[in-house]
């Protein structure tokens, strides 16, 4: 099949957004807490907690969306230990993101095995269903593409819309902006920085444990050790090539996601087959290298970046 | 709360917090042990037991401390210059690779000549693989963490891809798997019966020889103000990118001395296995020992006793082995606070 | 002004230590509704100190903060703020990526509601900066803004949160003295209005301009107060300083060989910091020029020029006679040039390194602390010592790390590093800011001295006054471009400032702003 033919199939675009979903699920995660002035590397591993969590609780009976919010408190718990050591103690945050991730990724396996200690092979839960839209769905090319995914992926939609709002639309939004730009600035207004900061990399965290969860739950119906394999690495690139902005990181996940799903299908290809497989699982690497190359130049990085702020240091 | 710097800390003030974060890590490794069913109190006793209660086992933690020593190494060099380089587990794969490359018989060479050589080579192809990120950085600005990060997966598809291709061991029964290294290529053991290798005694001198340049050189010299202050290193005309690029280079050659080491010490082939992590490991060893390439040796230790210790006990308690990860980690982490504790005091505004 | 009857703010005996150091020693003092009192003081005589704690920043150990006869709960900026205190910062606490709106409503409406209420918060604004005569746009970003247009915007921070009693903390020194006027200006209408003002300054003249009453302290005790109407200068100066040591006697110095010329230069501008505009200037051995300028206005350009940390884009540098081609830090260093930086903690020195290894910071790279790539640290340590002796450096040895030295100290160190090693050019950014009377004068000597022996200093203020009395000759930079030199005494204050605010480079280059 030729490519250009490829890019005009809609199951090539539903791939797509189905890569795409954990992506922007982390990607925004990793937004909030660098806007915030924090630099998140437990991210990975957050990834790896989510996607066990979510999946233990449907496992052990819960409803789906349950899952999902244990997912989520999973990852605030670890947003927890990271921004206690980051924000008031104002540890080195490439060291503590690092142990974060170590940490998360750890305790998930151990757990794992702990629950599940004769398994071989992962059990199954039911995960969530593709929820064709009404009428939307119908559209050509479009619908069987963007609204006949699963609630999950909706949702990550949602919360692009919403997170946007809350940072350029709310007081709450301006503080976590201002407190990545200038920590001295809301300190002065009478806000905590502490606060705040801790506020922003907790919720961030949360949602990237949604990212994880996504894959556990609604990509693929199990647990496997390995399954994160650098996506939280990836997102981490994917903020700076959306210039910590919510709508920009959006497109970057669905492009990067599009190119992802490209090299799956040309791998299936007689083309590909002529190829070792391994350059094309390369490719989302090199091409989280060269978004860095290319947005590096423009992107505006919040001043206050892995700056820690220690109120009336002299 | 507010962070005061402590003007002459005092030696409790300097053992303590980190007596305390050791004690709090093997604490929360004994209840998690607990939950998996061991006694609580027998933990420790088993790691220690495990990792140096035989002669076995010492010379277990010794060869697992070995790459650790030089991953480590390459973490403390760099991070001392603030270059934070995450990808030592490439680099310590790409020592590997040309070890094989060139020490499974395409150089018919005698040992003597032979081993210096591979090292060397060993050494160029680690630096070369950090070099890439160091450019990107001095040049562009890009974060070396994500680029040397995304390095790992790319190098180890590289590396997978050479050993289902050109490097496929034909003996190999369909394993990925390379050709072993002939005995010329073979670093002999330090003492005849123990399963001790010449690359131990490389990492001591290793460490040694970066404890001379970070303290006696104009290099160490920089890469210390780097690190520490680069707006003040620049204005004193330090060359601060050259100074980041030469700092790379000497990190990237010494986590390819590690992948040398196991090679040719321990071995004997390139596997995609060769490496549990120790390219990540290396970053917490490192931090451990503060960052000083003696202390490296000790963490070294240390951490490799964990793993062993945890190996062992979990074959005595049924404790998943994921348990050295969790004590690894919670050990960074509280040791990092404690080493923060040590200078500066916790007070109310 | 009005007549003071109720009370507006009340310290009672604030006691703060930092370690050994009593920043504040049992401080009261009470200010009036619509009344102004000036908080004078050295620098490292605790005014900072106390109004941060008035603010709610600091915690006092021991003490009380009335407002309109409410204690204010301790270490509470929030507090203080819904009780109508607001703060200008001397170094201004803004987010420059920001809008001049953003910045202001940031922190007003509850942090958990819903919207900004945008329209509102312009309007209010608008109306703020029109009543107040504070122009400036709500939706610019504060990056964009000239420092005083960002001082408008703190001003406006507080007008807008209905300030009650507003703390100005050394308003007028990144001002010329035209805008310090407007400001003054703006403040009498506020203050008719019922503003209380607590000034923070050293500049005695503003003080008796602007001040109804004035408090004195030292070494973080109040040694005095008096109303501006009952006292002068000279009284006001012995108070602050008490029996300190006279300022250098300054005889005008005898220019020599020209050692440094600058031909047309020009340098990029970086971000919002103007670049060089074609300037010319000569520096002459045994000479001191001053530079005069707000800050941002082309003194980091011209630093960086010389201090070799930028090469010129167009035109050209002579040194000694010869036209540079290749420039660079360490070749500034070796070619003695003494570079003292504006900001010592910043890039003067390393804090975590000791006294020792920031001695050499500039010259390990060769004899005598280096020999083939290996330092000696014995010749090291004994310069290390040798600096600390002749320069009268306080520290417990030259092992100990220079983050816990005072400005002062700190300052010497960095004097000695450059000094010992005779230097003929010697570029002096901001060499006295932050320090106390008496380190102040220990530097204004070692810059005479060192002039006397030969050496062409570059000397670049914020300060007029210092310029003024140090000065042989003095150019005013504003956006880049210099103006003519200026001998001893030939300018006035009111005249500098002219130029200082642009005006004065001829008509059609001079734009409003």
């Amino acid at each position: 099949m030729d490519i250009i033919e490829i890019l005009f199939t809609a199951s090539f675009w539903a791939a797509a957004i189905r890569i795409a979903t954990p992506l922007i699920f982390a990607t925004l995660g990793e937004l909030i807490c660098e806007r915030a002035g924090v630099l998140n590397l437990g991210i990975e591993g957050i990834m790896v907690a989510g996607a066990f969590a979510g999946w233990m609780a449907v496992y052990s009976g819960t409803g789906l969306w349950v899952g999902v919010a244990v997912a989520m408190g999973v990852g605030m718990l670890f947003g927890l230990v990271h921004a206690l050591l980051t924000v008031p103690f104002g540890l080195s945050q490439h060291v503590v993101g690092l142990g974060v991730t170590l940490l998360a990724t750890s305790s998930t396996y151990y757990a794992y095995r702990l629950a599940l200690p004769e398994v071989t092979n992962p059990p199954k839960i039911a995960a969530f269903q593709p929820y064709e839209i009404p009428v939307l769905s119908e559209i050509p090319l479009l619908g069987p593409a963007l609204f006949s995914q699963t609630p999950f992926t909706y949702l990550a939609f949602v919360l692009v819309a919403v997170v946007a709002l809350v940072l350029y639309r709310t007081p709450v939004g301006l503080a976590v902006r201002a407190v990545g730009e200038n920590p001295a600035a809301v300190a002065a207004q009478g806000l905590s920085v502490t606060a705040i900061r801790m506020g922003a990399v907790i919720v961030g965290s949360g949602f990237m444990a949604m990212g994880g969860a996504f894959l556990t739950m609604s990509a693929f119906d199990s647990f496997f050790f390995e399954m994160v394999n650098g996506r939280g690495w990836i997102c981490i690139a994917l903020v700076v090539f959306g210039s910590w902005r919510p709508g920009k990181a959006l497109l970057g996940a669905i492009l990067f996601a599009a190119f992802d799903a490209l090299q799956i299908r040309v791998q299936q290809t007689g083309f590909g087959a002529e190829f070792p497989y391994q350059i094309f699982l390369m490719m989302p690497y090199f091409l989280s290298i060269l978004a860095l190359v290319a947005m590096s130049r423009r992107a505006e990085v919040p001043a206050a970046l892995m700056v820690p702020f220690n109120k009336g240091e002299r | 709360m507010r962070l005061e710097p402590i003007r002459n800390p005092s030696v409790a003030r300097r053992v303590v917090p980190i007596g305390l974060a050791l004690g709090a890590t093997i604490a929360i490794a004994s209840l998690l042990a607990s939950v998996a069913g061991a006694n609580p109190f027998s933990v420790l006793g088993l790691i220690l037991k495990g990792a140096f209660g035989s002669k076995f086992a010492i010379v277990e933690t010794f060869n697992r401390a070995t790459p650790l020593i030089f991953t480590g190494l390459a973490a403390a060099v760099a991070f001392r210059a603030k270059f934070w380089n995450i990808g030592a587990e490439a680099q310590l794969y790409a020592g590997a690779l040309t070890t094989v490359v060139l020490g499974t018989g395409l150089l018919a060479w005698p040992s003597f000549a032979l081993l210096p050589l591979l090292a060397f080579v060993a050494i160029l192809a680690g630096a070369l693989l950090l070099l890439v990120p160091a450019v990107l950085k001095t040049r562009f600005g890009v974060d070396e963490v994500v680029t040397t990060l995304l390095f790992n997966f790319i190098f180890l598809l590289f590396i997978s891809m050479l050993l289902e291709g050109p490097l496929k061991d034909p003996m190999g029964m369909g394993w990925p798997k390379s050709a072993r290294v002939v005995a010329e290529a073979r670093l002999p053991r330090i003492f005849e019966g123990l399963r001790v290798h010449w690359g131990f005694a490389l990492a001591l001198i290793s460490a040694f020889v970066v404890w001379i340049i970070q303290t006696r050189s104009t290099l160490g010299f920089e890469m210390r103000a780097v690190g520490l202050n680069k707006d003040a290193a620049a204005f004193a005309g330090i060359p601060v990118n050259r100074v980041l690029v030469k700092t790379a280079l000497l990190s990237g050659g010494l986590a390819a001395l590690g992948g040398f080491s196991e090679v040719a010490g321990l071995k004997g082939s390139l596997t995609l296995d060769l490496s549990p992590g120790y390219g990540y490991t290396g970053i917490i060893v490192a931090m451990l020992a503060l960052l000083n390439p003696i202390g490296v040796i000790v963490a070294a230790l240390f951490v490799a006793g964990i793993f062993v210790g945890a190996d062992s006990m979990s074959r005595a308690a049924d404790v998943p082995t994921y348990l050295a990860d969790i004590m690894l980690a919670t050990a960074l982490l509280l040791v990092v606070l404690a080493i923060m504790l040590t200078r500066f005091r916790v007070v109310r505004d | 002004m009005t007549q003071g009857t109720a009370e507006a703010l009340r310290l009672s005996n604030i006691t703060k230590r930092f370690g050994d150091l009593t920043a504040n020693d049992a401080v009261s003092f009470s200010v009036d509704e619509g009344e102004v009192v000036a908080l004078l003081g050295e620098n490292g005589a605790g005014k900072t100190t106390l109004m941060n704690i008035l603010f709610g920043q600091y915690t006092p150990d021991s003490g009380t903060v009335e407002v309109f006869g409410e204690t204010l709960p301790a270490g509470n900026s929030r507090a203080a703020l819904d009780a109508g205190v607001g703060m200008v910062h001397q170094h201004f606490t803004l987010a420059d990526n920001m809008t001049v709106q953003e910045n202001i409503t940031l922190g007003v409406r509850p942090l958990l509601s819903l919207g900004l209420e945008r329209a509102a918060a312009r309007k209010r604004i608008v109306e703020l900066s029109e009543r107040f005569h504070l122009a400036v746009s709500p939706d610019a970003r504060v990056g964009s803004l000239s420092v005083g247009e960002r001082q408008r915007v703190e001003i406006l921070k507080a007008l807008y949160r209905d300030v009650r009693i507003l703390i100005l903390d050394e308003p007028t020194a990144v001002l010329t003295p035209q805008e310090a006027d407007d400001l003054f200006s703006t403040l009498k209408q506020a203050i008719a209005n019922g503003l209380s003002v607590i000034f923070i300054s050293h500049k005695l003249h503003e003080v008796m301009a602007i001040a109804d009453r004035v408090v004195v302290l030292r070494h973080g005790k109040v040694v005095g107060g008096v109303r501006t109407a009952d006292t002068d200068t000279h009284a006001l100066a012995a108070m602050m300083m008490g029996s300190q040591a006279e300022p250098p006697e300054i005889a005008p110095g005898k220019a020599g060989e020209a050692l440094v010329e600058l031909r047309g230069v020009s340098t990029p501008d970086i971000g919002n910091a103007p670049g060089l505009k074609a300037i010319d200037l000569t520096l002459y051995a045994g000479q001191i020029c001053g530079l005069a300028g707000v800050s941002g206005n082309g003194q980091a350009a011209l630093a960086d020029l010389v201090g070799g940390m930028q090469s010129a884009a167009r035109g050209e540098m002579i040194l000694y006679g010869n036209v540079l081609h290749g420039w660079s830090a360490r070749q500034a260093v070796h070619n003695g040039i003494a570079r003292i930086p504006e900001d010592r903690h910043k890039t003067g020195t390393i804090a975590d390194f000791d006294l020792t290894e920031n001695a050499i910071l500039e010259r390990y790279n060769g004899a005598p602390f280096s020999r083939r790539g290996w330092l000696d640290w014995g010749r090291a340590r004994r310069f290390a010592e040798e600096i600390i002796e002749k320069f009268d450096v306080r520290c417990p040895g030259p092992e100990t790390r220079i983050r816990l030295l005072s400005g002062g100290n700190m300052q010497k160190l960095i004097l000695g590093r450059v000094l010992e090693a005779q230097p003929r050019i010697i570029l002096a950014n901001q060499p006295v800011r932050g320090l106390d009377i008496g380190a102040v004068n220990y530097v204004h000597r070692q810059l005479l001295d060192a002039r006397d022996r030969g050496a062409a200093v570059l000397l670049i203020s914020e300060d007029l006054d210092e310029i003024m009395a140090l000065a042989d000759v003095i150019h005013v930079i504003a956006d880049g471009r210099l103006s003519p030199a200026f001998g001893r005494g030939e300018m006035t204050p009111a005249e500098l400032g002219i130029w200082m605010s642009g005006q004065g480079f001829g008509a059609g280059s001079y734009h409003a702003a």
